[in-house]
């Protein structure tokens, strides 16, 4: 896949699965350098949106997945060179409604020789159930080392248990290095 | 010992560890960007207190909202209280909630489970 322009960036990899999206489905699109005050900055933007018109338990599950997606891309995303610019830890946000449930899809570049791993590791996860998910989260917050990130290993397992839901989850080649992760997450309203 | 107090952040929540005042206190939210670098001092000021605590030290965590990277940190911080109780020491944790907040409850259940501490659970209105 190539970028048709340098303005739609990203967005490219994931626009035919949302064609179906309208306008007032859509709570938040971005695309950019993730870092820990765009993170902060999103979510409270979701947060402020979404406080008085939905549930707190509903809300409070929608800014969860989002603090642990975008933290993953900012502690994760591989650094990307378009055109000859360098764009460290670019990351794209979507967080999307309908009546019954609210999607938050996070798009970002890994290493192709990770995709793998990530695969196997979210398709075990879709495979546990509830008591299995309790039981490798409190393995991994024992056991588990931080990372120089400062990431811990918890948060697709976390996304997992506290949403119920399946992870979906799809890998766009871009070469033989690089490919685009697209993670969503689905939240019942 | 000194007590140690940090201010609340946007991103980080107030710290209040206070022998001479016997309070001990974790409040508000917590998702800041160095877990580690926050909780460090959290973690020495207590491993230090450890060594000649109060006869009873009741810690309250209060905490509106944390990340997967902050759990493992209070998990840390629970593991200190559990080695005390060990060590004779008498703690409670007490541990609030929001009472709309399930997973906040659910989160003070789990470590409940994994740590030999006594908790106390209180679920509160905002």
């Amino acid at each position: 896949m190539s970028f048709s322009g340098e303005s739609k960036g990203f967005i490219n990899y994931i626009y035919d699965r949302y064609t179906h999206l309208q306008i007032k489905d859509i709570c938040l699109v971005f695309e950019g350098q993730i870092t820990h005050q765009v993170m902060k900055a999103l979510t409270g933007l979701v947060e402020e949106q979404l406080d008085e018109v939905e549930d707190d338990m509903v809300l409070r599950r929608v800014y969860h997945v989002m603090v642990e997606s975008l933290q993953n891309i900012n502690r994760h995303a591989e650094s990307y060179e378009y055109r000859g610019h360098p764009y460290p830890g670019m990351g794209l946000v979507l967080v999307a409604k309908n009546k019954e449930r609210f999607r938050v899809t996070t798009g970002n570049i890994v290493e192709t020789a990770h995709v793998e791993e990530i695969s196997m590791f979210l398709g075990k996860l879709n495979n546990l159930d509830p008591d299995s998910l309790d039981d490798l989260y409190k393995k991994q917050m024992r056991e588990g080392i931080l990372s120089p990130q400062g990431g811990a290993g918890l948060g697709f397992i976390d996304i997992k248990r506290k949403t119920g839901n399946p992870l979906d989850y799809s890998f766009v080649k871009i070469d033989d290095e690089t490919s685009f992760f697209i993670f969503t997450s689905t939240i019942a309203r | 010992m000194e007590a140690l107090r940090i201010a609340q952040t946007d991103d980080s929540p107030e710290v209040i560890l206070d022998q001479e005042g016997n309070h001990f206190e974790i409040s508000g939210k917590s998702l800041p960007e160095d877990v580690m670098d926050f909780y460090q001092p959290v973690l020495d000021w207590l491993g230090e207190y450890r060594k000649n605590p109060n006869p009873k030290t009741v810690f309250t965590f209060n905490l509106l909202y944390f990340n997967t990277a902050s759990s493992k940190l209070i998990l840390d911080i629970l593991i200190i209280f559990e080695e005390m109780v060990e060590e004779g020491q008498d703690i409670l944790i007490r541990w609030l909630s929001l009472s709309s907040d399930e997973d906040m409850q659910e989160a003070g259940r789990e470590y409940e489970e994994m740590i030999d501490v006594p908790f106390e659970h209180v679920s509160h209105e905002p």
